[in-house]
């Protein structure tokens, strides 16, 4: 066999105060597919910015040999002329320029600074034609969904000469049947001879398409794993990530006992709602669920299948057209019209996208805390700031908030520890039923355990919670009942006793119009 | 944690002065806090070192009981009008038309008292309604029908100024009841037995100190009360003794010159007020709330709509305040008047610490911001240095100052 295509050996990086990379040392072997794992921080992505040359070469120790010759990029340009490309997780396109625009930005096809578009349209079509894409290269990429979007990255690669193509978390954004895509898509480069490393947190997903898999943990490379072998199985790398065994993933959960014929604590019933802009599409099509008190019920859903469209409709109709039905708390009939309306009526929405919809990420953990429940520290419109710090000191107590001092801006904070923060100011607003949409997305595995530690406890107190989710496991460790949905209508409602990963999965790709 | 009280020491920074005074662990604990509010006390310094500046090139004028009296007067109007803005900013929005709304409630003022001989209490009360109203209009637009405030408030801009000059008819009108005046430019009454010093201001500013000691030794306790860790006494100690100190050189300053001017009472309330609205109100956080992450905010069940809303009907009414403030002050409303007065204003809230993407600001700042411009105003013109140059060396000031902001954030890292 071939010596390896890219070679780093004992690469440390050091921020002001922390040490990021410790002793990384990683071999990719030509044509291969090598994949990345490790916990949040473990120092993938600063691995991958020191080769590729976001961090210049002095700025870290260690050597990087790529085909045989010692690199020393000092941007990403000089990396890219060795052929080594980097797509993020947060794409890098403009929205408002072409496809074609888009895959030469920066690279254009032209002669004395004046574009040549039909070079630029002809190469465009080849290139689209090798990720697989029949949209017109004219296209608006903001017209086209992420999915497509991620192809039209790799198309960019593609004409930057690409030998390694390294992929931060592809597949985080995208839907099963785009991501299943883009996986095969990155089988069909190796075939063309091109090397990829792929970042991911989905295990699975490693299975399907690496080769092999380093796993990192605090900064250290620990162990380098044949995919392909028979003992590398998921549990082996979960091991390796968090360095001890978890043979429980969720916290034991002992389904509470209901009293079935109360009334729910929430019931939605035949909610239908329409997209904001093309008003004709239903998003919600005739919904209905319940959930009890001390119940944890799962909806369980394929990208644009209508889960967070129902819950934000639901929470004070903060998505699309409302056009019928009604939310009942308890038996009775309640509006829940705007924001205010649904907290006063004991409901709570945590968000998927916590940085966007969730933390004021320029302010204290204190302040985000009390946000939604300001009046609880108040007295006639003057806040308490004392009694809101004593608040703030409690959740970051109980909830293991990593930080300090309460006073710590929340944008600083790791996203377990800032998704903490978002559970903390809903659990203060003191809500009788709680949405949790994505409680866990892209936090690492021992904070997502502490969530649903905390989920779990919430339940135990008699709170009703709806579990958003997109991770099958996480639904059946812990939800009672799990809903299906696909396509903005309910498909299904499976009980834990009976649900399994194909049992879900069917009904979530089932096609009811 | 310094309370909003302090705003009433444009005096060189207290922070960085008692090194000595300290050990190590003093020291530290104090740099601590500061790079904690780095801007602001970043800012307090270079306003320090601006007043020392001119001081020595001035000879001593700059700091002479009279020039300080007339340093307040001077820049009255454009510090009560940054209090407005630098709420706007924090909101993420941004005011254009303060200028031309301080203009044309200047003309109605004019118009009121001096052609309809309307009683200046009541034409003070029907002009800050007339601005309160002007800025619920152009904040209805920005709030209910989500037109960007910049649009918004640049026609607001042209409109006003047009409707001043259509109302003054190109004439300036004048003068102004004794009582206005007397507001904008005079100075508390004198009471008691000659001291040389000015009685009432001497009192008031130890009343000011004596708060300012009992809110700090409370906040202490409260602190306590709740089971917080507070700052070490000697630290807590020396934060008062500076906060004294400084209140103090103001109120001798004043005092031994005409007293304490009507409008720095004016907008002593003002700054406390505000200060306290936006620090410890529930609709101060939520304006900070809407400027830092607005889908955030609205998903927790912040009416963001009406606080904006209520934002820019303040800032209306403030414009109309110091409309009268500095018609009363020159006597007389003219079309010209309030010309880039937006954009001082805009300035003084951006060197104070604002960000142009909302969500940080405090009133304090926009104070410190403003008397920044002020002093270099007039220093400048002390010195001689022509108006030219002077627009020159402010830009530089802006531009250094949210440089440096953006400088120590990249540096911090976040």
């Amino acid at each position: 066999m071939a010596g390896p295509v890219l070679e780093m050996r004992s690469i440390v990086k050091t921020f002001p105060g922390v040490k990021a990379l410790s002793d990384v040392s990683l071999s990719v072997r030509p044509g291969e597919v090598h994949a990345i794992c490790g916990e949040n921080g473990a120092g993938k992505s600063t691995l991958m910015k020191v080769l590729s040359g976001v961090h210049p070469h002095g700025t870290y120790d260690g050597d990087i040999l790529f085909e045989g010759e010692s690199c020393q990029f000092k941007d990403i340009r000089a990396s890219e002329q060795h052929g080594i490309v980097i797509i993020h997780q947060e794409l890098a396109l403009v929205p408002y320029l072409s496809i074609a625009e888009n895959i030469f930005l920066g690279n254009e096809h032209a002669t004395r600074g004046f574009i040549s578009w039909s070079e630029t349209l002809k190469h465009a079509t080849e290139l689209l034609r090798r990720v697989g894409l029949s949209d017109h290269p004219e296209t608006r990429v903001a017209d086209i969904g992420v999915g497509k979007q991620q192809l039209v990255e790799i198309a960019k690669a593609l004409s930057k000469k690409v030998k390694l193509l390294i992929l931060d978390e592809p597949t985080a954004a995208l839907n099963d049947e785009d991501s299943g895509k883009l996986l095969e898509l990155i089988r069909g480069l190796k075939d063309q001879g091109i090397t990829s490393i792929i970042i991911s947190h989905k295990l699975n997903e490693i299975e399907a398409v690496a080769d092999s898999v380093t796993i990192l943990r605090d900064g250290r490379s620990i162990e380098t794993l044949d995919v392909k072998a028979a003992e590398t199985t998921e549990d082996r790398i979960i091991n390796g990530m968090v360095g001890r065994d978890l043979d429980h993933r969720f916290p034991e959960r002992t389904p509470h006992d209901t009293e079935a014929d109360a009334a729910p604590a929430l019931e939605i019933r035949n909610w239908t709602v329409h997209h904001p802009i093309d008003q004709q599409r239903k998003v919600v099509d005739d919904v209905s669920i319940q959930v009890r008190r001390g119940e944890i019920v799962g909806i369980a859903g394929l990208m644009g299948a209508g889960r967070t469209e129902l819950a934000m409709s639901v929470f004070g109709r903060t998505y699309g057209r409302y056009a019928s039905g009604t939310v009942l708390k308890d038996g009775t009939e309640i509006r829940t019209k705007t924001v205010p309306e649904a907290v006063k009526h004991g409901i709570a929405y945590v968000t998927e996208d916590r940085k966007h919809y969730g933390l004021n990420l320029i302010d204290t953990i204190n302040r985000n805390i009390s946000l939604s429940a300001l009046g609880k520290v108040a007295k006639r419109g003057v806040v308490n700031e004392h009694e809101e710090r004593q608040v703030a000191e409690r959740f970051r107590k109980s909830m293991n908030i990593k930080a300090p001092t309460v006073f710590e801006p929340v944008g600083k904070l790791s996203g377990g520890n800032q998704q903490k923060v978002v559970l903390s100011k809903w659990i203060f607003a003191g809500p009788d039923v709680l949405i949790l949409d994505e409680p866990t997305r892209g936090i690492d595995v021992g904070a997502k355990f502490e969530i649903y530690t905390v989920i779990d406890k919430l339940a135990a107190e008699g709170k009703a919670v709806v579990f958003i989710s997109s991770e099958l496991p996480e639904l059946l460790g812990m939800c009672d009942r799990i809903y299906t949905m696909a396509a903005g209508r309910l498909t299904g409602e499976v009980p834990r006793a009976e649900a399994t990963q194909e049992v879900l999965m069917r009904q979530m790709t089932k096609d009811k119009r | 944690m310094s309370t909003n009280v302090t705003a009433k020491s444009p005096a060189p920074a207290p922070a960085g002065k008692g090194d000595s005074t300290g050990g190590d662990g003093l020291l530290q604990l104090m740099i601590d806090g500061m790079r904690r509010n780095m801007r602001q006390y970043g800012m307090l310094i270079a306003l320090g070192l601006i007043v020392v500046l001119f001081a020595v090139w001035t000879d001593g004028d700059l700091l002479l009981p009279r020039n300080v009296s007339n340093l307040v007067l001077q820049n009255s109007y454009i510090l009560i009008l940054a209090i407005g803005m630098m709420l706007v900013i924090i909101a993420g929005h941004i005011d254009l038309s303060v200028g031309s709304l301080t203009a044309f409630v200047g003309a109605v003022a004019a118009v009121l008292m001096v052609n309809h001989d309307i009683p200046w209490p009541l034409a003070v009360v029907m002009c800050l309604l007339l601005g309160a109203a002007a800025g619920a209009v152009q904040g209805f637009f920005i709030a209910y029908l989500g037109i960007p405030s910049f649009i918004v408030t640049l026609a607001g801009m042209l409109l006003f100024r047009g409707l001043t000059e259509i109302f003054l008819e190109g004439q300036t009108i004048g003068p102004f009841p004794k009582g206005l005046q007397d507001v904008s430019n005079g100075f508390l009454p004198e009471v008691g037995p000659d001291t040389n010093y000015h009685n009432l201001t001497l009192l008031l500013g130890f009343a000011v100190i004596a708060f300012v000691v009992l809110q700090e030794v409370r906040d202490r306790r409260r602190q306590q009360e709740f089971a917080l860790e507070v700052p070490p006494a000697k630290l807590f100690l020396l934060k008062i003794v500076a906060l004294v100190a400084a209140v103090l050189t103001v109120t001798m300053m004043l005092a031994s010159y005409k007293g304490a001017p009507v409008v720095l009472i004016i907008l002593g309330v003002l700054v406390v007020g505000f200060g306290y609205v936006m620090r410890n109100a529930v609709i101060g956080r939520h304006v900070y709330a809407i400027g830092g992450n607005l889908p955030a905010a609205k998903l927790s069940g912040v009416r963001d709509k009406k606080v904006t809303f209520l934002v820019f009907l303040n800032m209306g009414m403030l414009a109309a305040l110091a409309g009268l403030v500095f018609a009363a002050r020159f006597n007389a409303a003219s079309p010209k008047a309030g010309v880039n007065f937006e954009l001082e204003a805009i300035a003084a809230s951006f060197i104070g610490g604002a960000s142009m993407s909302g969500g940080v600001g405090t009133v304090l700042g926009a104070i410190i911001g403003g008397v920044v411009l002020g002093v270099l105003n007039n220093g400048m013109n002390l010195v001689g240095v022509g108006s030219d140059w002077q627009q020159v060396i402010k830009g530089l000031v802006l531009l250094a100052a949210v440089g440096f902001d953006v400088w120590n954030k990249r540096k911090v890292g976040s």
